[in-house]
């Protein structure tokens, strides 16, 4: 697998605090890679750094031989990035159907005037858009929701909408932050599924952040762990699992002569 | 035997014919990403050889048996008729069925190739496909997740038809020879029973069965090919196999399938189904939306709605006892259209049904009553897997609760000895499937189907079934004692969702109740009183008094010996995956007096309090133990006498 994405050596500090220090990793055409570490340990900032919500202090970020370290968020949505946030970000009052073809925004072309007029070009792209949209809600299988506003769904189901919104972008890479926290076993294994066939049907390559260590080792092709801002260890789940300095980090040392 | 009219056939036969005689007629539609897809009687045939001709070169021989499991899918029916076409056996099973029960069928039927409707059904199959020695080949209907999967055995539905289209360049006319070989005496399709006791039972109806039946029906109702039919029951149950497949290709109507499950509502409002058929949970549903949302309605359109609802009531009990409708009350009933039996009916989706059906179980008097009232034709039918789902149906100008209507012509019906009800008609099926003692337990020397249903024919000549046979018993004061009947009168309470009543060789009757979560949710949640889960729910007070009201109610019109005097608030509902109910959700009865052995006993002994550990099992097939202290409640205070 060729690599798609490198984050070479990168940083970022808040105030006197060190987020992320100097992390390196690849990430491979295709796969997917979970970030895993303990609170606090940078992993959200880590993606709003590939998201260009966050610039590093120092560090580059490469997606597919173009710089993105200091683009902003549009333009690395542009070039293929989406994601989900760990809290709910929809539009509660939109529908179902309007939040994911809004989705769409950045593969419309028709200007506003022309959009108004709403002939040819403009009604044409409207019609390929919500087939690619109804494309999405079949896939995710919410045909009953598609006019109900996304803020009267239960919290699983929004996860689910928030799931499409972000896959309506057509994205190259996917970055899910948290998408099972909250959710209760069934709404879970609902999103691991999900997860799991978005990358087997699209190839879309997936950076997943995820607390449920079932989930993260069940559906991830390699996993990397953070720890106060570090990266301490990567491999595949096996390997990772069975790394001490993980280990260490999870579950505190084990002191001499105490059991 | 009496003459059935038409010619009968095979149903690969009447496909033939469709798309040689109406070839560019809908045969049916799919929802798919939010419009209806359309195929003709032609397309429809076209994909049946496609894919028959695609089994042929999987190997497919006569007699084997084809499984089908999901949610109505056009191409899960194609797959039946294809199978069967080459003189092999459909085997639809329940598509919510965990995986034990599914084993059981699978094995049982030796099914040799099994078409499932997505990666969900696929995965259930990999799970047990050790177990199933027979199995071949599973094929696929929607690819999503399985695109990747690198397995032999498993193949995309339109494999098999791409299979199918090179085979006949090889072999032209190989699906009409084989088509030709089919005689109406091969068994068409085997429907497993869920049965309330015991293992499931595979009744093997034969083509000539299940088309000689279509052919009745359509002597008894003004079947036209202009119809069009939501398939939206489950595809195991024999009535959907009947409606979906064998009448529609006997008549050549529309059969419609929703998108999911979840959208059957809003899929037969915009359709509008010209015939609906739904088992009498479905009516009970509808009913109960109706006047949740009546509830919650201005106070003026809730005034509005009484009133008519009223008079609609009072003009249908005129009618069905044969009395004229005054000249005022009929005024009334125009502008009541007008206002809201017209658009009840439009938001139901019944607003193009020329008649509608319940069957499968008894429907509550008053809910039959309020459908007939706002100008739904809605008739009792009656009928089992073993008679391929019809005995009798209720003519349209003798409609009431109480029957199950006419016997249909051809079919003869006689009361035996002990009350039970016997059959006989060319729809009576070929016998269960590896299982000739069963077989010869219900079908005596004559001929006659002993279908288990204690009844009698009215003075009209209507059948009235009581209850089943075996459930119908007596209380110590010899007074007869019919469970269903006193659970009807319950159920029809928008609160409670499902009921168990208990009296055999006892001195009272008693009930056990499962609240519907839905209804009284609403009712809790309008008043203030929170709750966070069913368990919680049932367990309060207010909800138990809510509960006691209405059992009062279904009381009154009960005999003072038949009352129920205590009844407790189950946990949790009854479900079919806990063995408690069947798919079709009809108590099982046996396995529901073990279960709950320590509750009856607290009814009888004066108990006040009884420790209820609920064993659950999960739609995975994991179990779980719930331990909860539960109240029993009288009905009415100071009647209890503890003798």
């Amino acid at each position: 697998m060729s690599s798609q994405l490198q984050i070479a050596e990168v940083s970022k500090s808040f105030g006197g605090v060190l987020a992320v220090n100097r992390v390196s990793l690849e990430v491979r055409r295709g796969e997917i890679l979970s970030v895993i570490g303990p609170n606090g340990a940078g992993k959200t900032t880590l993606l709003n750094m590939i998201s260009g919500f966050y610039h590093p202090d120092q560090g580059r970020i490469t997606l597919d031989a173009t710089d993105i370290t200091q683009s902003a968020p549009s333009r690395v949505a542009e070039l293929g990035v989406a994601r989900t946030f760990q809290n709910i970000a929809l539009f509660k009052g939109m529908t179902v159907l309007d939040n994911l073809m809004l989705g769409r925004h950045v593969h419309m072309r028709a200007g506003v005037l022309s959009s108004f007029i709403y002939w040819g070009l403009a009604q044409k792209e409207e019609v390929a858009h919500r087939r690619r949209v109804e494309d999405i809600i079949d896939f995710l299988k919410i045909q009953d929701l598609r006019r109900r506003p996304t803020g009267s769904l239960a919290y699983g189901l929004q996860k689910r909408v928030e799931l499409g919104r972000a896959l309506a972008l057509d994205p190259k890479i996917l970055l899910l932050d948290e998408p099972m926290g909250g959710c209760n076993h069934e709404e879970k294994e609902d999103m691991a599924r999900f997860v799991l066939d978005v990358n087997q049907e699209w190839g879309t390559t997936i950076i997943l952040i995820e607390h449920d260590m079932g989930v993260v080792m069940d559906i991830s092709d390699r996993v990397a762990v953070l720890d106060m801002g570090q990266k301490i260890a990567e491999g595949t789940p096996d390997e990772v699992r069975a790394d001490a300095r993980v280990i260490k980090a999870y579950l505190g040392e084990v002191k001499a002569g105490r059991q | 035997m009496a003459q059935v009219p038409g010619e009968v056939t095979t149903l690969p036969r009447l496909l033939l014919n469709n798309a040689r005689e109406r070839g560019d007629r809908p045969a049916i539609r799919e929802k798919d990403r939010g419009i209806w897809q359309t195929q003709t009687w032609r397309q429809y045939h076209d994909h049946v050889r496609d894919f028959a001709l695609g089994l042929a070169a999987l190997g497919f021989r006569r007699g084997e048996k084809l499984s089908v499991i999901g949610d109505n899918r056009p191409r899960l029916y194609q797959a039946q008729l294809a199978a069967q076409a080459l003189g092999g056996i459909a085997v639809p099973v329940y598509q919510d069925s965990i995986a034990r029960e599914l084993q059981f069928v699978w094995s049982h039927a030796e099914a040799a190739i099994i078409v499932a409707e997505d990666q969900e059904q696929v995965d259930k199959i990999i799970s047990l496909r050790d177990q199933l020695p027979a199995l071949r080949t599973v094929i696929f209907d929607d690819a999503r997740g399985l695109t990747r999967s690198r397995f032999d055995w498993l193949k995309s539905f339109e494999e098999v038809e791409e299979l199918g289209r090179k085979h006949a360049e090889k072999q032209p006319g190989a699906f009409e020879a084989e088509v030709e070989k089919g005689r109406p005496d091969d068994v068409a399709m085997i429907c497993y029973t869920s049965g309330t006791t015991g293992s499931p039972k595979g009744a093997m109806l034969t083509h000539g069965n299940v088309v000689a039946t279509a052919r009745t029906f359509m002597a008894a109702e003004d079947v036209r090919a202009s119809d069009e039919w939501l398939c939206y029951l489950p595809m195991a149950w024999v009535g959907d196999s009947l409606y979906s497949l064998v009448l529609s290709l006997a008549s050549g109507f529309c059969c419609n399938c929703p998108e999911s499950p979840e959208t059957v509502q809003r899929d037969l409002r915009e359709l509008g189904p010209t015939t609906v058929l739904a088992p009498p949970r479905i009516w009970e549903n509808m009913l109960t939306s109706v006047q949740v949302r009546a509830a919650d309605a201005t106070p003026l359109k809730r005034r509005v709605f009484a009133r008519f609802r009223r008079v609609a009531e009072e003009a249908e009990i005129l009618r069905s006892d044969g009395k004229p409708v005054p000249p005022w009350l009929r005024l009334q009933l125009a502008l009541g259209e007008f206002l809201v039996y017209g658009p009840i009916r439009d938001q139901l989706g019944l607003r193009r049904a020329r008649w509608a059906y319940t069957g499968g179980a008894p429907l509550g008097p008053d809910t039959f009553r309020f459908f007939r009232s706002i100008g739904v034709n809605l008739k009792q039918v009656y009928g089992s897997t073993e008679s391929s789902a019809l005995i009798s149906i209720q003519p349209d100008a003798e409609a009431n609760p109480t029957s199950a209507g006419r016997p249909c012509p051809g079919i003869e019906v006689k009361i035996a000895d002990r009350g039970e009800v016997l059959i006989r008609s060319r729809g009576i099926f070929k016998g269960y499937y590896k299982a000739e003692e069963a077989t010869r337990e219900v079908v005596d020397g004559e001929g006659w189907f002993h279908t288990g249903d204690a009844g009698f024919l009215d003075p009209r000549g209507h059948l009235v079934i009581i209850d089943r046979a075996k459930d119908v018993g007596a209380m110590v004061d010899g007074t007869p004692f019919a469970p269903q009947f006193i659970e009807n009168k319950l159920k029809f309470s928008p609160y409670i969702r499902e009921a168990v009543a208990f009296g055999n060789e006892k001195s009272f009757v008693a009930a056990m109740i499962a609240i519907d979560l839905n209804t009284v949710g609403n009712w809790a949640e309008r008043r203030g009183i929170p709750y966070t889960s069913y368990m919680d729910l049932s367990q309060k007070a207010e909800i138990r008094e809510l509960v006691r009201e209405e059992i009062a109610k279904g009381n009154a019109t009960l005999p003072d010996s038949t009352k129920i005097r205590r009844f407790l608030l189950l946990t949790k509902d009854l479900e079919a995956d806990d063995a408690e109910m069947t798919r079709t959700r009809k108590v099982r009865r046996r396995f529901v007096a073990e279960k709950y052995a320590e509750v009856i006993d607290a009814f009888y002994n004066g108990g006040e309090e009884v420790e209820l550990s609920t064993l659950i099992t999960y739609e995975d097939g994991r179990q779980a133990n719930i331990q909860s202290r539960v109240r029993i409640a009288d009905v009415e205070a100071g009647t209890l006498s503890h003798a």
